[in-house]
């Protein structure tokens, strides 16, 4: 049995849908969503009430991640918007955004014979911030458009938040490795 | 407000009733079992004063194995018999194993499963049955100590614990006869000792150096909410390894042949420890090694040489602790606090390269050996429902991320480490074959992406999928982490609907029939009743389930209308009925039907909790009165 049938996750946890969203309040309902749901309230519970607790306390856990992140937050409100970006066909992107990739992709390989490697990536990891930040911006204009062209524009910023998002997890290793 | 419960003549109503569960560290060189009383967690002794057990059990030809300070005794002169630190083979596979070989003094069967066994004189023994015997000794000194039989435990696990060692803890818990509540990480442990009795803010690296393993985690704490925000580790680091360093040291000075062989190598390593020990208080200690055939050694070892010994193993503690304040995106300095666990933490140098570290002096006023065993046991007690109004809730994650593999042996992340649990995610396959009905899936745990660097969980196959055109057929596969940390998978075909059936083959976990059979087992050993632990098992489910959802009904029974309360009604006194006679199937058959009763109410309450949740937030943000469940 669907323990929230039919809520998204902007309904559990008590937001309106749109794109920004107060982070410290979103906490702070999470943490009150967890005590009343999770397993650890449910231990001497029956199975039907330790099965609810587990399913309930998984989607609030998965709610959560995905309200905070920005990436993920415009991605599922696309999706509430009817938009699948796994489904498309047509992937195709700003060559201006595409050059600007290959640009940094480069960039990063030459990190690891650079003078000072930490330091190059760190400049790196702080430009990748400040695009993705430029993005979140014209995903923010764009969605609150509500028209067929605004969504468009949208779903364009998520996926080349998904592009930096990617270097995001390179540098990451890259920083792994050299630690 | 509480309803007012009417109990018959003879019943007490169970809410009222003091319940005991135990807290239980099952620690790689010592174990210890810990309860609550009169709201005072503390460990439980032997009948000879001593609080911890060591993790060593012995089996003998004829009569049942010895268990700790017993086994440990005699150690020395029957050591292939004599299982020690097998907590570093739970969950291990034969070729892991192989690779502990050189420090591991046991012989193995070769078997076809791949689930190690070490060859005994009472036969081979998994070490899933090796820790059940530590286990079932705890249980029987907390029976002994609080006077009553106990069944429900929290037991502890490193964090950086994966799923089939995880698994393999709760077969051991399962096979000793106890109900494990909760496998709890023994860094989070350590911080609800710590933390309810300080009730601090802030974020806190738990240290924990054991016997055989190493942890390291960051917790944030805030009001009463534990969480774990980066976990990391070594699963075969710890005390016993400095030990094998002095010993090797030892046969160096003395000039012993490497091929020393089990008997000597005990001997070595108990020296080793000793001086280990010694070195705590002392600047230097002294050696008087018994190397057989009369001849000995004399010698000393300096604390300077000891560092010099343990600093390469303790300088592998250092890059885990980097990487969980890279993955917490925070500096050593912005640490409010380090919390010292285990053993090997005494060790003066260790305390120096942690202070070094986090630039601050670690936390030890309570007893690193004692600290993990004394949170499991508060944890323990606020499960088993004793103090319902408790604020605390510990959110888990998962140390290690969860992938699948894919087209050349590459592995895709479902679930990536320090996602917090319980989780749940699906994943979509498809068939590349036209009229194809199976489906092989093979799920692994790991950082890398190859899948031959991965640990393999679990490989199954999915049948029954309806014969299709290549690519037609929508499979979705549900990945379930619960808040022990271990996985269940379901899998079904979304166009038709079709159930597939999912055969799940721990990679190197026993299977459920493996653990029927060896309940059995030893069930004949201890000349009881098959039909008797079955009733048994049964009753407890039943008193189980009537408390829940007696309960319940005293927390939320306004949620139910006269009718569904009715029915609910009916199906407790048909369970309390079936509960008084000794017919193990009726008992079965009532307990069924009071579950399938109570089913709306159950998912009713969930609810409301939600809606609680969510009002009393917006009224009274975070304040006691606020978040406390109508009871």
């Amino acid at each position: 049995m669907d323990p929230a049938p039919g809520k998204n996750h902007f309904e559990l946890f008590g937001f309106p849908v749109k794109f920004d969203i107060d982070t410290d309040e979103l906490a702070a309902r999470y943490r009150e969503l967890q005590r009343r749901v999770h397993p650890d309230k449910f231990a001497s519970g029956s199975d039907q009430e330790r099965r609810l607790s587990l399913q309930m306390t998984a989607l609030v856990n998965e709610g959560f991640q995905t309200l905070k992140d920005p990436v993920r937050r415009g991605r599922y409100l696309l999706n509430l918007r009817g938009v699948d970006l796994d489904g498309e066909t047509d992937t195709a992107m700003d060559p201006a955004f595409l050059m600007e990739q290959m640009e940094l992709r480069e960039e990063l390989e030459g990190v690891r014979e650079s003078d000072n490697p930490p330091k190059r990536l760190a400049d790196l990891a702080n430009r990748i911030e400040r695009r993705m930040q430029d993005k979140i911006d014209e995903f923010r204009r764009a969605f609150a458009d509500d028209v067929p062209e605004g969504t468009g524009k949208a779903r364009n910023a998520v996926r080349e938040m998904q592009f930096l998002e990617k270097m995001r997890r390179e540098i990451d290793n890259l920083e792994e490795e050299l630690i | 407000m509480a309803l007012f419960q009417i109990s018959e003549p003879g019943q007490t109503p169970a809410p009222q009733e003091r319940r005991y569960a135990v807290g239980i560290d099952l620690g790689t060189t010592n174990s210890l079992v810990a309860c609550v009383r009169s709201g005072v967690a503390e460990t439980l002794p032997d009948e000879h004063g001593r609080h911890l057990l060591p993790s060593v059990v012995r089996y003998r030809a004829d009569g049942g194995p010895v268990v700790g300070h017993a086994a440990i005794a005699v150690a020395h002169e029957d050591p292939l018999n004599t299982i020690a630190s097998v907590k570093r083979l739970m969950g291990r596979g034969v070729e892991d194993v192989r690779r502990l070989g050189q420090s591991l003094p046991y012989e193995f069967s070769s078997g076809d499963s791949a689930m190690p066994r070490i060859r005994t004189v009472a036969g081979d023994r998994s070490p899933v049955a090796v820790s059940a015997e530590i286990l079932k000794a705890l249980k029987t000194r907390a029976a002994q100590s609080l006077g009553v039989e106990i069944g429900d435990a929290v037991i502890t696990v490193p964090a950086y614990f994966d799923d089939a060692q995880r698994q393999a803890t709760k077969d051991a818990a399962r096979l000793a006869g106890l109900n494990v509540l909760r496998l709890l990480s023994e860094p989070t442990a350590a911080a609800v000792a710590y933390g309810l009795d300080k009730n601090p803010q802030g974020v806190y690296a738990i240290y924990d150096l054991g016997g055989g393993t190493f942890d390291i985690s960051l917790l944030r704490l805030n009001r009463g909410v534990f969480e774990v925000m980066a976990t990391a580790g070594d699963s075969a680091l710890g005390g016993d390894d400095m030990d094998h360093a002095i010993a090797e040291w030892i046969m160096r000075e003395a000039g012993v042949q490497d091929d020393a062989d089990h008997r000597q190598m005990r001997r070595l390593l108990r020296d080793a420890r000793l001086a280990k020990e010694a070195l705590t208080g002392a600047e230097r200690a002294s050696l008087h090694v018994d190397l057989g055939d009369v001849k000995s050694w004399q010698g000393e070892l300096t604390r300077d040489e000891l560092n010099a010994l343990i600093d390469p193993l303790i300088d592998r503690t250092l890059p885990p602790c980097k990487r969980v304040l890279r993955d917490a995106g925070i500096r050593a300095g912005e640490v409010d606090g380090v919390v010292l666990v285990g053993g090997a933490t005494r060790i003066p140098r260790v305390r120096e390269k942690v202070s070094q570290f986090f630039g601050r002096e670690p936390l030890a006023d309570i007893d690193p050996d004692k600290v993990v065993a004394i949170g499991a046991a508060l944890q323990a007690d606020i499960l088993i429902g004793n103090k319902r109004d408790e604020e605390m809730l510990l959110l888990d994650v998962i140390p290690l991320s969860l992938g699948l593999e894919i087209m050349g042996g590459m592995v895709e992340k479902i679930i990536p480490r320090n996602t917090t649990i319980p989780v749940a995610k699906a994943q979509d396959f498809t068939t590349f074959k036209d009229g194809q009905t199976a489906l092989l899936v093979h799920v692994l745990q790991g950082e890398r992406e190859l899948v031959t660097d991965c640990r393999s969980l679990a490989r199954f196959e999915l049948r029954g999928i309806p014969p299709m055109a290549a690519g037609a057929a929508r499979i979705r596969v549900g990945f379930q982490i619960d808040a022990d940390g271990l996985l269940s998978v379901s899998a079904r075909e979304l166009t038709t609907g079709v159930e597939s059936s999912v055969t799940v083959k721990p990679s190197y976990g026993l299977t459920d029939n493996e653990i029927e059979q060896m309940l059995r087992d030893s069930i004949a050993h201890a000349r009881e009743d098959e039909e008797s632990r079955k009733l048994r098992e049964q009753q407890v489910d039943a008193d189980r389930l009537i408390e829940a959802v007696e309960s319940a009904l005293a927390a939320d029974g306004a949620l139910l209308n006269v009718k569904e309360r009715a029915e609910i009604d009916r199906g407790i006194e048909g369970l309390k009925a079936a509960r008084g006679g000794d017919d193990a199937a009726r008992i079965k058959q009532a307990i069924k039907t009071l579950d399938g009763a109570t089913q709306t109410f159950a998912a009713r309450r969930m609810d409301a909790n939600i809606r609680r949740a969510l009002t009393g937030h917006k009224l009274e943000e975070f304040s006691a009165t606020g978040s406390k469940p109508a009871s």
